[in-house]
């Protein structure tokens, strides 16, 4: 009946020509190829971490000081740069998240549609953009400059990622509060609450899944981040508790260093940390997307 | 992503016009608190670039223009031009996008409009998760397995496979006779694409998903196959938005320092073949610092994190500006 298909018009209602089809064959297959290209790097490099850190990986290489270079696989370990990443992060995220969350409270709830809080939230959108090594520059030159080699310390690091990690929080946060119902607020000021305990009390706590899910995501950048650290934090091999005082140092810095060394003891340290600092990373991520799936209430 | 404007919400008790005369100490205080947090973003970015200017000042005055955008990148000899890194920088990430570019659309487009939404949850966190491996591990997998690879396996015969044709010989032809190094501007590019697809990607889909529902159903509705709906309704709506994801991409791969460090060969040259070892701004900084710690040297490494602040801040003001642009145009059109 393929002449029924022929509408008045003569538009041509049938199946594509098989030309066409082809085409469009062609062209979802070249999509799945995209996908494919994305995905072998990844695959590569995780099989390559995995298979390589593993292996060394114990609670000596966790917790023990960093040995000479030259020494294999099995003497030290990576214990001070495990403390140092961990807490370093920890103080950048102390820092970062609850000024980024009030940043992003002023742009949404106070700043409105002013001038000034547009001319913000533009240029924290241009600060996201600011490469990782030049916030490890600016905090040279502001801090470790005028303090000399005493100014290498954890601190000078956190304030590093935290410069990083600041935009992202307040992007993300904004994102969200900007999802919590404007009747929510109109019904909190009908009972009579200052904008204060409204922000505190209702807004906030509505929009918190996605903040911290958002805080958790910029965490999880900045602990990988090497470029920061490189000239704040100074090097050191034995355990440095103390933030505020001393060089420190991290993983990401530790691998910096061990990859373009030549000998096979340190290169394999350099695995192990990378695997530990994926780890790390990956499950940040994880915890926020439960994080995500637990609390979201108003999502896109 | 989207630049809706914010409707004021209502804003009654506790704003800041005069309904209530005197409005309780904390919530004052906790407004300046939060406009003190927003300011804190201006305030970095001033200082920035106000401190690490004066920071470099003695390599603007003691180079001049000519010096600064000089080849003579000599640091033993007091020699500080920066145009072998400028050039390495802008090679690498046009690379980077160049190759970025296909994959990100592809799986952007794969992602809205060919599987299903409950397939393409999955696909998303694979993309994440290529996002946080951070760049010092791309770095390290580069330097010890990729470059090793590119070098014996690969490159050597692309190299002679394209030594003879126009232009490709020029590019991925070998120097001087026979010479190609697995550390390389086209290495360094690579890397760079990976680490920026998922940016792209996520980016790309978003203006993507934006595409009106009744553009793709009428275009399917007069009979057009997926690849000519995609070409005829997705494309033109989206491609300014793409073009946007792509220039901000491109801002990450200029300011990417840890793994082009690795990977680049750490060799202040200009030349077009793009197997040969290559240098780039943020890396010199990386690399060279340790031994900059005072004098002008140092000036002309601050100097250089100036410059690429400004590029990379050039770079996304015109990602920014094509996609607000783009925005108005379609809320005209709708």
């Amino acid at each position: 009946m393929a002449a029924v298909t022929t509408a008045p018009g003569g538009v041509d209602l049938r199946e594509p020509s098989g030309w066409r089809r082809a085409k469009s064959q062609f062209a979802t297959g070249a999509m799945w190829f995209a996908f494919v290209c994305l995905l072998v790097p990844l695959g590569f490099v995780l099989v390559t971490v995995i298979a390589k850190g593993a292996s060394i990986i114990n609670w000596r290489f966790l917790t023990a000081g960093i040995p000479p270079n030259v020494l294999p696989a099995n003497f030290g370990g990576m214990g001070p740069a495990v403390l140092g990443t961990l807490e370093i992060t920890a103080f950048a995220a102390v820092i970062a998240i609850p000024l980024g969350i009030l940043g992003a409270v002023y742009l949404n709830e106070y700043g409105g549609n002013r001038p000034l809080a547009r001319l913000l939230s533009f240029l924290s959108d241009v600060m996201t953009g600011v490469p990782s090594i030049v916030m490890g520059l600016f905090i040279y030159t502001i801090w470790v400059i005028p303090n000399g080699l005493t100014g290498l310390s954890g601190m000078a690091g956190s304030f590093a990622l935290a410069c990083l990690m600041l935009p992202i929080v307040i992007r993300s946060s904004y994102e969200m509060l900007r999802l919590v119902p404007d009747s929510l607020r109109q019904g909190s000021y009908a009972l009579g609450a200052t904008k204060a305990r409204v922000v505190l009390t209702v807004v906030l706590p509505s929009a918190i899944g996605g903040i911290v899910s958002g805080a958790l995501l910029a965490v999880a950048r900045a602990a990988g981040e090497t470029a920061p650290l490189l000239f704040t934090i100074g090097v050191v091999t034995a355990n440095n508790p103390n933030l505020f005082s001393g060089s420190n140092t991290a993983l990401s810095a530790q691998i910096w260093l061990n990859a373009s060394q030549p000998y096979v003891g340190a290169q394999a340290r350099a695995w192990g940390s990378a695997l530990t600092l994926i780890a790390i990373t990956f499950i940040l991520m994880i915890v926020a997307r439960l994080v995500t799936a637990r609390f979201n209430r108003y999502s896109r | 992503m989207s630049a809706t404007v914010q409707a004021d919400p209502a804003t009654p008790a506790g704003s800041a016009s005069g309904l209530m005369p005197r409005r309780p100490l904390g919530d004052r205080v906790f407004q300046l608190l939060a406009l003190a947090s927003g300011l804190l973003v201006l305030v970095i970015l001033v200082l920035i670039a106000v401190t690490m200017s004066q920071q470099s000042t003695s390599w603007f005055t003691s180079e001049g223009w000519s010096g600064i955008f000089s080849l003579d990148w000599d640091p033993a000899h007091g020699k500080f031009g920066a145009l072998a890194f400028v050039y390495g920088t802008v090679v690498m990430s046009l690379i980077a996008i160049i190759l970025a570019f296909p994959v990100s659309v592809g799986v952007a487009l794969l992602l809205t409009e060919v599987v299903p939404r409950r397939w393409a949850q999955p696909i998303v966190y694979v993309i994440d998760l290529l996002a946080v491996v951070p760049s010092v591990v791309w770095g390290l997998w580069g330097i010890l397995v990729l470059v090793p690879w590119l070098q014996t396996a690969i490159y050597p015969h692309v190299a002679s496979a394209v030594n003879d044709i126009w232009i490709l010989g020029n590019l991925f032809g070998p120097l001087n006779g026979n010479y190609v190094s697995g550390a390389s501007f086209f290495t360094a590019g690579l890397v760079l694409a990976v680490m920026i697809i998922p940016i792209m990607t996520s980016l790309s889909r978003e203006v993507i998903a934006t595409v009106p529902a009744s553009d793709k159903e009428g275009a399917y509705a007069l009979g057009a196959t997926r690849w000519e709906m995609i070409r005829g309704a997705v494309w033109p709506h989206s491609q300014v938005g793409v073009m946007g994801a792509t220039l901000l991409g491109l801002g990450r791969a200029m300011g990417e320092t840890i793994a082009v460090a690795l990977v680049c060969g750490a060799s202040a040259t200009v030349t077009s073949h793009l197997l040969t070892p290559g240098y780039a701004m943020p890396a010199v900084i990386a690399l060279q610092f340790g031994e900059a710690t005072v004098g002008v040297f140092r000036a002309a490494l601050i100097g250089m994190g100036v410059l690429l602040f400004l590029l990379t801040i050039i770079v996304n003001l015109s990602a920014r500006a094509v996609v607000e642009r783009n925005a108005r145009r379609m809320r005209g059109a709708a």
